[in-house]
């Protein structure tokens, strides 16, 4: 999960609901630690990095819920950071009218926020495997990647245009020719012209014995897990991610 | 949300809603209780039509809003009966109810969403992509302006989308339908499903008496997790956790939604594991047959291995139906109709 906002996730304060209720719940279900903001740097259009202490250990793919007060409904966000780091970085957009984004983005150094527990399964076990992702939905592979999982995979990022492509630099540096940037704008240098899914389609062969990771919205993820099926890959080889 | 003409339909608006509103147009404050009689217990369709509601706030009111009813724009009648209606979201785009008499109750099936984010394998709904939250008027007309509406016994929260990445939407369709200011249906009428969506789960539990639904389609996280994307971030034991701790009562009831595919779902594997982790929960299981859809590598159960599978469910002590397949003919699996009337809008 890459990022979520207004728009994007459930909001849980309905005029209907009990707040005590709901924070009774909170307190009951969710854990949640104060963090220290160590940076929050723009590093795109609109698409931030959160960069804060690490509290627990973690498994590469895994989520986190963050919130701006221990009784909020926290919002859930991938880790993007390494198993080995000692911060937690989350990539985020902001989204304009959003419950959470548009205030995280003016938080600064020093500030506090409160994270859950990390938890899901979005984690990449096997030795050789495909990720696909397109916009923050790079956010698990890019701690797999962090965590030193990367031997052996093949990356496909997809996005407008190349500011879009974060952590490109790492990727293209240490994956070489297992790293396939697409862009469906023009003129993005070094990329494929397309989506991901114009990419897979354009390919000769796909190796239908290995595992696909897809993260990224609903429409990227049912477009390439339907092209993936369509070219033999088994949907029992096809885990995917989604924003919600 | 506002109509083509930026006037906010009244329709959807909650008894405190609609006083904060009558407030703001400083009305007397019972004027918030008439416009919900008019809006929910009486068949108007027009703010005008509010006659004890003075001809001065009256006026005030159409300057502000418009009542907010929308009828379906399609039709389709199956042999057996069902209907599916076609309605138009503020977005434009199209969601479905289907309406399906039965002997002894007739059920209605709402969308909560127009199209879905959550991408399971086995949804056509989820192949359009998501297009935008559906708002508690455009939930309640599902109802109110379905022609078979005072036949109407049941509704099922089983249409288009996930209703609890709708909670707002969802929570405020909910008070309308059950308060006595607004249709004043029994909440025992009414079940909502979801896929596990835990926070939104929780909420819902502890703040509505409707009945519970949950998608399960496989006891086997790994399995599950390959059919629908959610298990990798709310897994199913910690779904059936949170419904474990969770008090339901006697009246309510939790039920466990179970699409059959042929030769992936129904083994003795299954059935042992569904009684292992079902443990404890009141609970019904209800098999459904899977329609099958464009492109999918998933296929559909024969009636034997339906039969079969409901047995064995038994014999663990499991209480279980098979849903009966309606309206097949018409496009019955969710999110067909509308699918088809996107394509055919943007000119595939």
């Amino acid at each position: 999960m890459g990022h979520q906002d207004k728009d994007e996730r459930v909001i849980l304060t309905t005029c209907i609901c009990s707040g005590d209720h709901v924070k009774k719940w909170n307190q009951k279900m969710n854990k949640v630690y104060p963090v220290k903001i160590i940076a929050n740097t723009s590093i795109a259009p609109n698409t931030w990095l959160l960069r804060c202490n690490r509290m627990w250990e973690f498994e590469a793919g895994q989520v986190v819920g963050i919130s701006f007060h221990p009784d909020d409904e926290p919002r859930l966000y991938s880790i993007a950071s390494g198993t080995q780091h000692h911060e937690v970085w989350i990539l985020y957009t902001v989204k304009p009218g959003g419950l959470l984004t548009p205030q995280l983005s003016t938080r600064n150094k020093g500030d506090t926020i409160y994270m859950t527990d990390p938890f899901g399964n979005f984690v990449c076990r096997e030795d050789k495997a495909v990720w696909i992702a397109t916009g923050t939905g790079i956010a698990p592979f890019a701690s797999m990647f962090f965590s030193g999982q990367h031997t052996k995979k093949k990356l496909i990022q997809g996005s407008r245009s190349k500011d879009g492509l974060y952590f490109h630099d790492f990727f293209y540096s240490e994956l070489g020719r297992d790293y396939q940037p697409c862009c469906s704008r023009i003129g993005e240098e070094g990329c494929f012209r397309g989506r991901v899914t114009d990419y897979l389609a354009n390919l000769e062969m796909i190796d239908a014995e290995i595992p696909y990771y897809l993260c990224g919205s609903a429409e990227m993820v049912v477009d390439v897990r339907d092209l993936l099926i369509a070219r033999g890959v088994p949907f029992e080889r096809i885990m995917a991610e989604i924003f919600f | 949300m506002k109509d083509l003409i930026g006037k906010e339909p009244l329709f959807g608006k909650t008894l405190s809603e609609l006083e904060q509103m009558v407030l703001k147009l400083e009305m007397p404050k019972y004027t918030a209780s008439q416009i919900a009689d008019w809006l929910y217990k009486k068949e108007v369709s027009s703010i005008n039509a509010m006659s004890n509601i003075s001809k001065v706030h009256r006026d005030k009111l159409q300057e502000n809003f418009v009542f907010g009813l929308s009828d379906p724009v399609k039709e389709q009648a199956s042999v057996d009966g069902t209907k599916k209606y076609l309605y138009r979201s503020h977005v434009g785009k199209f969601i479905e109810a289907a309406y399906i008499p039965e002997r002894n109750r007739n059920t209605l099936c709402v969308s909560s969403q127009v199209g879905c984010k959550m991408g399971c394998l086995f949804c056509m709904t989820g192949k359009q992509g998501f297009q935008g939250q559906l708002s508690a008027g455009e939930i309640v007309n599902q109802i109110r302006s379905l022609p078979e509406r005072h036949q109407l016994t049941n509704i099922v929260y089983m249409g288009m989308g996930e209703p609890f990445d709708n909670l707002e939407g969802v929570m405020k369709s909910l008070e309308i339908l059950t308060s006595d200011w607004g249709m004043g249906m029994s909440p025992r009428r009414i079940t909502v499903s979801t896929i596990g969506i835990i926070p939104a789960m929780k909420v819902f539990l502890e703040n509505s008496k409707a009945h519970l639904a949950v998608s399960l389609h496989s006891p086997f996280e790994e399995e599950r997790r390959k059919l629908m994307p959610i298990e990798n971030v709310y897994a199913l034991p910690q779904v059936l956790k949170t419904i474990r701790e969770f008090p339901l009562g006697k009246q309510r009831r939790t039920s466990f939604e179970y699409i059959v595919f042929k030769g992936l779902n129904h083994s003795a594997r299954h059935v042992k594991e569904l009684a292992r982790i079902l443990t404890g929960i009141r609970c019904r299981i209800n098999l459904l047959y899977f329609h099958p859809i464009p492109d999918t590598p998933l296929e559909a159960p024969t009636d034997h291995i339906m039969q079969e599978f409901k047995e064995a469910l038994e014999a663990k002590g499991l209480t279980t139906t098979i849903r009966k397949s309606r309206g097949q003919d018409i496009y019955a699996a969710c999110g067909m109709l509308s699918t088809r009337e996107l394509q055919k809008k943007n000119g595939q």
